[in-house]
């Protein structure tokens, strides 16, 4: 077939197309794969029985609010490397904010305690289970982060598969605070964002070879 | 006028054609496809100055990808950005793709090709598009065939093939994504 034969081809009978399919898929996949993190989180873990009492705490909110800002500023940085030729602009500096603020929170909070108290203020009494369950409950989210990329048209395939991992790592983090006990802003800054950076690295290894078009 | 307006004014009339056909304007598509795969071959032809003969088939795969991810292209961007962007993917894979090839084959067995380049032929794929379309599913291959060759409508195609009409438009870009993926396996 010549070139402009495949022009014609192309062009004949095209008809209009959607315009805005970024939006509209990340939606949809961010939906499901939240929803499928919360069920796995209700399944195997559970809510923490203390969830009244603990909500009344500012930590709480801090807990949530932390991965939440990651998971928005990654969401911006996945938007813009599905499509060719956008520019990440400021997204990574955005999704390094949040972290830079809560190491910041951490190191006040061991500094301003007794040494004896501070490795149990980094470990906490439940770090394996944090370390295990944010990248379990982060499979749905990256599965479909993942679909959502592959609809549209990433080209930097690690960098992209990055993102998707590490959207779905902070996803997974906000929910698994719904169940997680710690209350301490050290262990956040270790447990939870290496919680994060598993999924992440993940994308980095599998995005080359899923995202491929 | 100097060279930067005139590549200003040319991103301008591809652009506006691009977004008439997204719109649905089939000429104004027609138009930018066109000019778009002139742009594509000197772009191409530049960057593989040993390997003249994957020229047109870079074109042809480049065409179909910036086609199948139409959908991606935001008005607001640059028009250049998006499109060297997807034609700097796909030369990237295809070096690739060769690079991986010649480590599983003895490169000095492609001697017997020295005369076998011809320049006449440049403009010709070496990848025949309408023999890959034909090994389609039949569910993919009746759709364009009836819309895109024949030019027959979205309803008349969902007619004569017994689908409905959103089926009708599904398969056809399934089966040109089906299609682009065929191109890169064979190379």
């Amino acid at each position: 077939m010549k070139t402009d034969e495949l022009v014609t081809l192309l062009a004949t009978g095209g008809g209009a197309i959607e315009t805005n399919p970024v939006a509209r898929r990340y939606t949809l996949s961010l939906g499901w794969g939240a929803f499928g993190a919360t069920l796995l989180m209700a399944i195997l873990l559970g809510v923490r029985p203390d969830i009244d009492a603990a909500a009344r705490l500012p930590m709480f909110w801090i807990k949530l609010a932390f991965p939440a800002s990651v998971a928005a500023a990654t969401l911006v940085a996945a938007t813009r490397l599905s499509r060719p030729g956008a520019r990440l602009g400021g997204a990574s500096g955005a999704i390094v904010a949040p972290m830079l603020v809560i190491w910041l929170y951490a190191a006040w909070v061991l500094l301003g305690a007794p040494s004896a108290e501070r490795a149990e203020l980094v470990m906490g009494r439940t770090w394996k289970y944090c370390l295990l369950g944010i990248p379990t409950l982060a499979v749905p989210v990256f599965a479909a982060a993942l679909w959502a990329m592959k609809g549209l048209a990433p080209t930097r395939l690690a960098l992209a598969g990055a993102a998707a991992g590490l959207l779905a790592g902070a996803v997974a983090a906000l929910v698994y605070a719904l169940h997680c006990p710690e209350m301490e802003a050290p262990f956040l800054g270790v447990w939870y964002v290496a919680g994060m950076v598993i999924p992440a690295t993940a994308g980095v290894l599998l995005g080359p070879f899923v995202l491929r078009w | 006028m100097d060279n930067h307006g005139r590549t200003n004014a040319r991103e301008q009339e591809l652009r506006s054609r691009l977004v008439r056909g997204l719109a649905g304007d089939a000429a104004a598509y027609h138009a930018f496809l066109k000019d778009l795969s002139t742009h594509l071959r000197g772009f191409f032809r530049k960057r593989l100055s040993g390997l003249a003969d994957e020229v047109e088939d870079l074109v042809q795969e480049t065409l179909l990808a910036v086609h199948n991810q139409r959908h991606t292209y935001d008005p607001q961007q640059p028009l250049t950005a998006w499109v060297y962007a997807i034609a700097k993917y796909k030369l990237v894979d295809l070096l690739r793709r060769r690079a991986a090839h010649e480590r599983r084959n003895d490169p000095l067995d492609d001697e017997q090709d020295v005369l076998a380049h011809n320049d006449a032929e440049a403009a010709t794929a070496r990848v025949d598009l309408a023999k890959l379309l034909m090994r389609l599913p039949a569910r993919q291959r009746l759709p364009i065939v009836h819309m895109k060759l024949e030019g027959l409508s979205v309803v008349e195609t969902a007619r004569l093939t017994g689908m409905s009409e959103s089926a009708v438009k599904v398969n056809v870009h399934r089966g040109l994504k089906a299609l682009a993926a065929m191109i890169r396996i064979r190379q």
